[in-house]
């Protein structure tokens, strides 16, 4: 129990933000509108696949100095994680966008970055897909995870900030901190984003943990 | 040795080796130039926009095809032999250097033909070569480290197109963009953020290029 207390807390701020996110009041923006509320589904979901992504990063570069196979798979386990997270992003970023932005693809970078992040780490999946070698296989996969990493910051952080777009916070618009996310959203938005990350180091644990007995047996 | 004595003697050898056996070489400089006659014949004419995505299409995948060989020919005997003479950051380092060199040559000569069969007027050609000298040296950190990676698996040449398209694509976006002001002949410090960026870049790739190739080396 006592080393569970954080999946409980987790279940408690998914729970209170679906709930409170869509009976709460919220500000009514033009064009936004009721969709606003899509703000504490859509956004958790990036910033889930983000850590899961540094997770991983983390232990490729703990896999490289120990060689130990644990870190391996807990890296691996943290990007398939990921790349279901990047997919929930686009899935509920796309049906936000079909309505406040008239399409589901509107070509705006940021769109275009998240696309090419999530082909990157699927790529990731295809090259250890192609070796059987166990330790090589560990090894140069945790090289590519390495050298991905900082690529995707680039996509991520910098590249939509230099052109225009339809996201906030990027090409020259305010970010949400300056004028829509009001005090009574911030009680909802942050508690989902810790919900949704806890949940997702959580699904990884468990999958860590399966592949474990799996490659223990 | 020192490494950068070491990185000479490498690169030295690379030069002559290449150069022993042209066929390499020659081989990936028609292949860019059957490419842009292809081009040629298919287009015709293509419009200002068109012209600057087609060339930068053009150099992306003949620069694929030049680095994919840099690992790939060597032997495994041959390369256990470089291990016990050289270090590991000499080895990468020469590679990337010499890649460098080699799409800098190839992207020359593919400007140039290009420039030939298809008319395209460019506003400010000084800044156009500096976004071809900048997106060789991006194509060859990038690559380098990849085909290295690519080299260690069963099937290596798909690997490198799938490996190396999503890391390549931001970079891409920053020279056709650089390249694009070029040819409109925009004042040059509206160009300078994405200078500023693609330098950037290149000197983390690098870097990253260098603390992880020992680790894929030792195999």
């Amino acid at each position: 129990m006592q080393k569970n207390w954080w999946k409980i807390l987790a279940s408690v701020l998914i729970l209170y933000s679906v709930i409170a996110g869509l009976l709460f009041e919220v500000p009514r923006l033009p064009i936004l509108h009721e969709s606003i509320r899509n703000l504490y589904f859509h956004v958790p979901m990036w910033f889930t696949m983000i850590v899961l992504y540094l997770i991983s990063v983390i232990y490729s570069i703990k896999y490289l100095s120990s060689g130990n196979e644990k870190h391996d798979l807990i890296a691996v386990e943290m990007v398939n994680t990921g790349i279901v997270f990047g997919f929930l992003g686009l899935v509920t970023g796309m049906i936000w966008a079909n309505f406040t932005w008239g399409s589901p693809w509107p070509n705006d970078p940021k769109l275009n970055s998240a696309a090419i992040a999530t082909l990157m780490y699927m790529a990731y999946i295809v090259l250890r897909g192609s070796m059987d070698e166990e330790q090589k296989r560990a090894k140069i996969s945790a090289v590519y995870n390495v050298f991905a990493f900082p690529v995707m910051l680039v996509l991520l952080f910098i590249l939509p900030r230099m052109t225009d777009s339809l996201h906030p916070g990027n090409g020259g618009n305010p970010g949400f901190n300056s004028y829509d996310l009001d005090s009574q959203m911030r009680l909802v938005f942050y508690p989902a984003v810790i919900g949704w990350i806890l949940i997702g180091v959580w699904i990884a644990n468990l999958r860590y943990r399966t592949r474990l007995i799996e490659f223990n047996s | 040795m020192s490494l950068y004595q070491q990185v000479r003697a490498l690169l030295y050898k690379e030069i002559v080796l290449e150069w022993r056996s042209r066929y390499a070489l020659n081989g990936i400089l028609l292949y860019v130039v059957s490419t842009i006659f292809v081009c040629y014949l298919s287009f015709r004419g293509v419009q200002a926009i068109t012209w600057n995505a087609l060339f930068w299409i053009i150099m992306l995948f003949a620069s694929i095809n030049a680095v994919t060989k840099s690992f790939v020919q060597e032997s495994r005997g041959r390369q256990l032999y470089f291990y016990t003479i050289a270090s590991a950051q000499a080895i990468i380092l020469t590679k990337i250097i010499y890649n460098v060199f080699l799409l800098l040559l190839l992207a020359v000569l593919a400007l140039f033909f290009y420039g030939i069969v298809f008319t395209n007027p460019v506003g400010d050609p000084a800044l156009y070569l500096l976004a071809v000298v900048l997106g060789s040296i991006s194509f060859a950190s990038v690559f380098t480290l990849i085909s290295s990676i690519a080299s260690k698996t069963n099937n290596s040449s798909a690997l490198m197109a799938i490996l190396s398209f999503p890391v390549i694509i931001p970079l891409l976006i920053l020279l056709i963009k650089l390249s694009k002001n070029a040819m409109d002949g925009l004042d040059r410090a509206s160009s300078y953020n994405e200078i500023g960026v693609l330098l950037a870049i290149n000197l983390i790739v690098i870097t990253v290029s260098l603390l992880l190739f020992p680790y894929l080396w030792r195999d």
